[in-house]
């Protein structure tokens, strides 16, 4: 992180197209390596645990994205994100739990969830992103709570607190083979499909995210995030543009949850509703920068990578420097949240502008 | 000053605001006429903002109404007087500090249209609105700064644009409060021109609070004085001016004969 600022001049004619590109050619690099990473990932990082990390890193990418529309784009501190988010993993896992392993089941949890979540998207909405902020935000939290207790209580449905484990479509299995022999020493089966099914709705998505921020509409909650004031006195009704993008944010984290869901085969509180989660998408979005979506991508590599793999460096950090004092207690793997929360004040205090600002220069 | 036929572009009739015990604007009654530019004058503190934000609409009378065009507006939003033809600059310079210059006209251009809500295009391909907005820049001189950020522009560019947003809105009805306050005086001209350009060539209403006299007296067909938050005063230019309730609310006795 140490390189340094790339002297990335655009073209006064290219700035017209200001936040639809990278405008970095550091920044740039960084995605394709990313995405390019992420797509070859089944072949140059084998394993399941890698595999699993890859595919979390996709789902979050959509997650912290569609989170990004809502608090870099137009200004709205939510917490109910991880509400939408467990609304879809819970979709796909009742209706594949309760009806058949189908992919007809699965397109009906999904399309069940994605109502739900948008209808209870434009009732918060209605009812309070017209007046203050801070109260937008409280009662997110409040909603997010009730339902997180709901699914809980209401285990003959949810499974409670254990959560449900369920059977995906049957090309999505482990035990499907769909080549004879291996491709690079890769056994070509359902666990590879169901992969590629995570990375490519991840791009699908992430683009119509990209499309949206880069639209008219998408400069309007720009233009909100600035100066609402401003905003209404041009014309526009800013309520209404807080409602919708609210509801598609809300749709995304959906779209993402199902994800979860059909990757782990799996679906329970830990895994969607927890605050925890919250935070970690807030910590995402905001180290890799805010109002850039690139950011989410980004931030959600480094992240998942660092909550992954960080205690194990640490481990052997910890064994290499054994002896010594001090230092093997202090990089424990027990400590590695420690040093997460370190890494992150010295992200945001250099980096006040995320990753992304930083490699664009700004 | 001949009646016009038509209903008037404007109208507040028994405008009143109370802020705790204090009358910021007192039952005000005026009527603003297509083809016509008015000047609003009074000291400071006399309520002319706040005159304009009952108006427009970012405060709530306590009293009266605003008519436009006949039609009783004052349970309006802001925004929903903007889409009827109310328009309006603000005095604190009031932009998009972290978009380009080009977007802030754009946002303009773009919510006239009623393009807001286009989820599907490019923004920056919607060359309809780029190049209204890129328009716009050029006429009021600020085609060289588009690309910078509005929150980075030196402050005479700032007015600059606040009243170019004005423009790219091409309201019925122009609020221009104080528009060349804080401009250095080579900068002056650019706004006075498309003052001037508005009432010559346009059947625009135009409200326009201006400390400058000499700039009230060369564009203005009529003033009114606010004083206290009420109208003292209501005329032609020189009948105003010359008038001893000006003289002594207004000018003090500065200038003693117009
Ligand atoms: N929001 C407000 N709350 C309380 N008092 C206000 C408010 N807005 C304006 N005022 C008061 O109303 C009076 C008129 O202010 P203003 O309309 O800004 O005057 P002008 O534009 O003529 O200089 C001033 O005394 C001001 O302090
Ligand atoms: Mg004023």
């Amino acid at each position: 992180m140490t390189a340094p600022a790339p002297a990335a001049a655009p073209a006064k004619g290219a700035a017209m197209a200001r936040s639809s590109a990278p405008r970095s050619r550091l920044l740039s690099a960084v995605l394709v390596l990313i995405f390019a990473g992420l797509a070859l990932a089944p072949f140059v990082f084998p394993g399941s645990q890698s595999l699993n990390v890859a595919a979390k890193i996709c789902y979050f990418i959509v997650l912290a994205a569609s989170f990004d529309l809502l608090l870099g784009y137009t200004g709205i501190v939510s917490f109910a994100h991880t509400m939408f988010f467990g609304i879809g993993g819970y979709g796909a896992a009742i209706s594949l739990y309760a009806l058949a392993p189908d992919w007809t089941s699965l397109a009906i949890g999904t399309l069940a969830a994605l109502v739900v979540s948008v209808l209870l998207a434009l009732l918060i909405g209605l009812f309070s992103l017209r007046v203050r902020a801070i109260f937008f935000a409280m009662i997110t939290l409040a909603v997010a709570s009730a339902f997180a207790i709901l699914a809980s209580q209401l285990g003959w449905l949810t499974g409670g607190e254990d959560g449900r484990t369920f059977r995906v479509p049957e090309l999505l299995r482990p035990g499907t083979r769909l080549m004879d022999g291996t491709l690079f020493g890769v056994q070509i089966n359902g666990r590879l499909a169901a992969y590629y099914l995570v990375y490519a709705s991840m791009v699908l998505l992430f683009v119509t995210m990209l499309r949206v921020v880069n639209s008219p509409f998408g400069s309007v909650l720009q233009a909100i995030r600035e100066n609402d004031f401003r905003a209404e006195a041009i014309g526009y009704r800013t309520v209404v543009y807080r409602v919708v993008i609210n509801c598609i944010a809300a749709a995304m984290a959906t779209l993402a949850g199902v994800l979860c869901a059909v990757w782990l085969r799996y679906t329970g509180p830990g895994t969607t509703l927890s605050f925890d989660i919250m935070l970690d998408i807030l910590l995402i979005v905001v180290i890799g920068g805010m109002g850039t979506l690139y950011g989410a991508v980004i931030g959600a590599t480094l992240f998942l990578l660092a909550e992954s793999y960080l205690q194990s460096l640490m481990g052997a950090f910890s064994a290499a420097t054994a002896g010594l004092p001090v230092l093997p207690q202090l990089f424990h793997p027990d400590r590695w949240l420690l040093w997460l929360g370190v890494l992150f004040i010295l992200s945001v205090y250099f980096f006040p502008s995320g990753i992304v600002g930083r490699l664009r220069g700004r | 000053m001949a009646p016009a036929p038509s209903p008037p572009a404007l109208e507040t009739r028994d405008l009143t605001i109370r802020f705790g015990g204090h009358v910021a604007v007192d039952a005000v009654n005026c009527a603003f006429h297509p083809g016509t530019l008015t000047a609003i004058v009074g000291p400071n503190g006399a309520g002319k903002t706040t005159y304009f934000n009952l108006i427009s609409g970012q405060l709530r009378p306590t009293d009266g109404q605003v008519l436009v065009r006949g039609e009783d507006v004052t349970g309006l939003t802001a925004a929903a007087r903007t889409r009827r033809g109310l328009g309006r600059a603000f005095q604190l310079t009031n932009l998009f500090p972290g978009l380009t210059v080009r977007e802030n006209i754009r946002l303009v251009v773009q919510s006239r249209r009623g393009a807001g809500m286009d989820l599907l295009s490019r923004a920056a391909r919607r060359t309809d609105l780029v190049d209204e907005a890129d328009a716009v820049l050029a006429r009021m001189s600020l085609a060289g700064r588009r690309d910078d950020l509005a929150g980075a522009l030196p402050h005479g560019d700032q007015r600059k644009l606040e009243v170019a947003m004005l423009a790219a809105l091409e309201p019925d009805v122009f609020m221009f409060d104080e528009p060349t306050a804080g401009m250095s005086v080579d900068e002056v001209p650019t706004i006075l021109d498309l003052i001037r350009r508005i009432k010559e060539t346009t059947d625009k209403t135009v409200l326009l609070v201006e400390h400058k006299m000499d700039v009230v007296r060369q564009l203005a067909d009529r003033i009114i004085v606010l004083h206290n938050g009420a109208l003292v005063a209501d005329g032609e230019p020189a009948e105003v001016i010359a008038s001893p309730i000006v003289q002594e609310a207004y000018l003090g006795g500065a200038i003693e004969h117009a």
